[in-house]
């Protein structure tokens, strides 16, 4: 048998060229004005998720700004205690739900089926329903902050002080059912997500062949169906304790503020690794694909991971250290916040590994990647303090944990995520990005990030608390703050920097192959950009680096009908194909449906009549949006095509 | 003033320092291995001809280095909770008792006594015998705040409803500072209070000295100062003893030209400052619950010098 790389079709030239213009029809994304409400292609999806969350990334740095600018100097008059207030909380509710979860998310429902093969994601209405549902929360949050009830209770909203008696007004109703937007829209994608990694992946792909990217987004997702459920209790309850005078929280009727900590950090400390798990995932993408060799450890990293995701949800009394719960309790928090260290520790040796036995290509991904180390290992480090109850009493609510919050999720997460990103720009754009741009980008974030936040571990442990608007001088306070506050100037010149690559490659950049970085996963295996069928003709998978391992000459699936929105679906462990389904086509529907329930969350506000006539117009738009199409039943009923999908054995000439 | 982890003047924050320094040199030692680690990674993988490497003896060293990191966990663990446990080996019975109910954004003091009359009331200040273990009850009135003197102690929370025990001990005579760590809103940047370490007698003679009413005015213009604060709006939250003044919303005044600051730690307590904290106390401390009162500026000036001689 001849040797032919992957690419090579042995599919006659007209009846290649005839399927692939059929396809690129089929899955053509909608068109006009109503094509653009009624959107279900993944890709674009992926990507409105991607830069809407970007935009709100960008607006938390605006605020985050700001801060920096007040307390640049003690005492300074910049912002006033309400402004600065609302601010911080807008900048941890902007970061935490408008941007960290989503950016993911979007590049989960771009890329997971690019990774996995297949030509969209599962529920893509749902999907698209996400999506607007978490637009309409962000604008919502931000519309409320220009009209002067921008919440002011921190990111965690706790309470009596967001309680009915000291938060009168509806700022701390805003935080509240933005909780209620984002969990919603979170949920929605995390079932999406889920099921496209079960049961679209291509015939050959196994579960132990998933790209890690994959299994981290698959644990994530569950643990989103996990956590969110929590704060959905809390913040339905907060609520309802201001709009309908319930007493959850009311000490003096029996309720307990205390409830509403341990409720609201069952999920907040999951959310910590809803954001930090994804971007490991990024991490062993960009360590292997830099390496140019397969990641060392598949397994372990996969146990890491899934450990992790179960180990995430027994660590929540930690940040409740100071709350005066009982010791023995809190000692078996220490000793469970101690022992994540271990997964990701798994995770960073083996790396390392992977990085020591492989030929590395020093490109900017490579170079974020490589920040990951330094930064993520000193919060890690640093979190090992935090979760030690004597010194966590010391530290906690202190700039210490700012910092340490930052190194986490900045260097685990951030810088991830930017090196995922330029590492995709070709794929996302057809287009390669500056090289030189990038690296500057890169050297700007990392000594701005550190100048911003080494700082504030020695202002924590010199006593200056989080969450305050200003500060008296002659605490030894000043220096350290200047240098914070000239920090975040630079990692603002960076951020800069970052978007003007983007842009300018957009425009000047040269036209990137497929697989420019000589990468292993299928998504480098189709043109940059994707076609909007994103593989014909597809390969069964043979191994875990598809694009490095597979022999040659894979069989071909055929049979998939290319006059409609068909998909293969296989089963969940070892990826047989199953059965033909019918993605859905464009509706507009789960927008309206976005619509009418953004109406009616935003009345609850008001009154808790908005909830009993407010549930009227979703209903009829869900009724709408599942109703029976008569063109979808009679292809349902007279499939013209019987065959079923096989994997036609590819033995063509050479 | 110190308001510091690093300086530690008293047996509780002492050795919160020195696990502080175990932590710090431990994985600060940790931090460089790795990061020395994958220098080397990344130097022998730019290297042109650097030799493949079987996955299992890669494996070998990545299940050591765990190993290593189990061990180096439980180590931090166990002496994590023998500084716990030692801290927690401080609570004695004998210790003086203090109440403190945090409010939106003070602090009230009060020293506790079997007698209702020898108890002593204060705000923002607290006075300490050195060497003398302290347990401080906290309470609080309106939403969550948390009690914080760095050189001291941990923090811990004063939450409406439920009671909580702080005990220090001043190793080390000195004035302390600390302030609210929990966000409690607006002023929450402006809640902070001193705790005065000092010898034994100096400490009873302070007590014996709070424990008086208030000083009767002496010159007309404080006689003035003291009519006025009678038919004024002062009376309504602030306690005076000896006088008609006797709220409990705000911080007792009996005795405040005996402490260094006003407002919560804000400003120094000095005639310009009192004056400027009467003028416009939204302009020092906005959303204070303090109202901002239409004073002549020589009635002012009486209030003034009468406070003043509240000693």
């Amino acid at each position: 048998m001849s040797r032919t790389p992957i690419l090579d079709v042995p599919l006659g030239d007209a009846q290649l060229a005839a399927e692939t213009r059929a396809l690129e029809h089929t899955w053509a994304p909608a068109r006009g004005i109503i094509g653009f409400f009624a959107e279900v292609d993944h890709k674009r999806l992926g990507m409105r998720f991607i830069i809407t969350a970007l935009v709100f990334f960008a607006l938390g740095g605006v605020l985050a700004a700001l801060m920096r600018i007040q307390l640049a100097v003690p005492e300074n008059k910049f912002l006033g205690p309400d402004l600065y207030n609302q601010i911080f909380t807008m900048h941890g509710t902007t970061m935490m739900f408008l941007f960290a979860v989503p950016v993911f998310e979007g590049i989960a429902l771009y890329f997971i089926p690019l990774m996995v093969g297949a030509r969209t994601i599962a529920l893509p209405r749902l999907a698209a329903f996400g999506y607007w549902i978490f637009l309409a929360g962000g604008i919502f949050l931000y519309v409320s902050f220009f009209l002067n009830i921008g919440p002011d209770n921190g990111w965690f909203s706790y309470v009596p002080l967001a309680g009915p008696e000291f938060a009168p007004g509806k700022r701390a109703d805003t935080w509240a059912q933005l909780i209620t937007f984002t969990e919603v829209s979170s949920l929605a994608g995390a079932v999406v997500i889920i099921v496209t990694i079960f049961k679209y992946r291509r015939p050959g792909m196994t579960l132990d062949r998933m790209p890690m990217f994959v299994w981290a987004e698959l644990v994530t997702n569950f643990m989103i169906i996990f956590a969110m459920p929590a704060v959905m209790l809390a913040s339905t309850a907060l609520i309802l304790d201001r709009l309908v005078g319930t007493h959850f929280f009311n000490q003096a009727e029996g309720g307990d503020p205390i409830l509403y900590q341990h409720l609201f950090w069952l999920f907040g400390h999951p959310e910590v690794y809803l954001i930090f798990l994804p971007a490991q995932g990024l991490m062993s993408t960009l360590i292997q694909s830099f390496s140019s060799r397969p990641i060392v450890g598949y397994l372990a990293l996969v146990v890491a991971l899934v450990s992790t995701g179960f180990m995430g949800f027994g660590l929540w009394v930690h940040h409740m250290f100071a709350a005066g719960l009982p010791e023995i309790g809190t000692s078996f928090f220490t000793a469970a916040s101690m022992m994540i260290a271990i997964p990701s520790g798994i995770q960073i040796f083996c790396w390392i590994a992977t990085i020591w036995s492989g030929k590395l290509k020093l490109e900017p991904p490579l170079l974020f990647a490589l920040g990951y180390f330094v930064i993520f290992i000193i919060g890690g480090m640093t979190g090992l303090m935090v979760a030690s109850v004597p010194l966590d009493l010391q530290v906690h609510d202190t700039f210490f944990v700012v910092a340490h919050l930052h190194y986490v999720l900045i260097g685990g997460s951030v810088f991830p995520l930017f090196g995922a990103l330029y590492y995709w720009y070709p794929k996302f754009t057809g287009k390669m990005p500056n090289r030189r741009l990038g690296l500057i980008g890169f050297w700007l974030l990392f000594i701005g990030f550190n100048l911003t936040f080494f700082p504030m571990h020695q202002l924590g442990l010199q006593g200056m608390p989080r969450r305050v608007y200003t500060y008296l001088p002659g605490l030894g306070w000043d220096t350290l703050n200047l240098a914070a506050t000239i920090g975040a100037a630079t990692m603002a010149t960076a951020v800069l920097t970052i978007v003007f690559n983007a842009a300018y490659s957009l425009l000047r950049g040269e036209a990137a192959p497929a697989n420019p970085w000589n990468a292993s996963t299928l998504e480098w295996s189709t043109s940059s950009p994707p076609p909007p069928h994103n593989f014909y003709p597809e390969r069964v998978v043979a191994s875990r680096d598809p694009l490095w391992k597979d022999p040659p000459g894979q069989p071909i699936i055929t049979g998939i009908r290319s006059d409609r929105r068909e998909v293969l679906v296989t089963r969940v462990l070892d990826a047989e194909p199953d059965h033909r389904f019918h993605s859905p086509n464009p509706t507009v529907w789960p927008f309206v449906f976005a619509v009418a329930l953004t109406i009616m969350f935003i009345g609850s506000i008001f009154t808790p009549w908005a909830v009993v006539w407010g549930s009227i117009p979703p209903t009829l738009a869900l009724i709408a949006w599942t109703w029976p199409r008569k063109k979808e039943i009679n292809d349902e009923a007279h499939p013209p095509d019987k065959a079923k999908p096989q994997l036609e054995s590819a033995t063509g000439p050479a | 003033m110190i308001q510091s982890v690093l300086h530690s003047a008293g047996i509780q924050a002492a050795r919160v320092e020195s696990l502080w320094w175990v932590m710090f040199w431990v994985t600060t030692i940790v931090t460089l291995i790795v990061l020395f680690v994958l220098a080397l990674a990344v130097r022998r993988a730019s290297q042109a001809a650097a030799e493949a490497i079987d996955d299992r003896r890669l494996m070998r060293v990545v299940g050591l280095a765990g190993a290593v990191t189990v061990m180096i966990l439980i180590g931090l663990l166990v002496r994590s909770i023998v500084t716990s446990r030692a801290i927690a080996s401080e609570r004695i019975d004998e210790a003086m008792q203090i109440e403190v109910t945090a409010y939106q954004w003070w602090w009230a003091v009060e020293y506790q006594h079997p007698e209702a009359e020898q108890r002593v009331r204060t705000a923002n200040e607290l006075h300490i015998p050195v060497g003398r273990t302290v347990a401080i009850k906290l309470l609080a009135n309106d939403v969550i705040h948390s009690f914080w003197v760095p050189s001291l102690a941990g923090k811990l929370d004063a939450s409406p409803g439920h009671e909580a025990v702080l005990w220090l001990r001043a190793d080390e005579a000195g004035v302390y500072r600390g302030q609210c760590a929990e966000y409690c809103g607006h002023q929450h940047a402006h809640m902070a209070f001193v705790v005065i370490a000092e010898p034994a007698d100096q400490f009873e003679r302070w007590i014996q000295a709070q424990r008086q009413t208030a000083h009767q005015p002496t010159t007309e213009i404080e006689q003035r100062g003291l009519k006025l604060v009678q038919q004024g709006a002062c009376v309504m939250c602030h306690t005076i003893r000896g006088t008609a003044a006797g709220g409990r919303t705000a911080p007792d005044l009996t005795h405040i030209s005996s402490r260094s600051t006003i407002a919560a730690g804000v400003l120094p307590r000095d005639t310009g400052h009192l004056t400027q904290w009467l003028t416009d106390p939204q302009a020092v401390k906005p959303g204070t619950r303090m109202p901002t009162l239409s004073f002549r500026p020589e009635d002012r000036a009486a209030i003034v010098a009468y406070l003043e001689q509240l000693r």
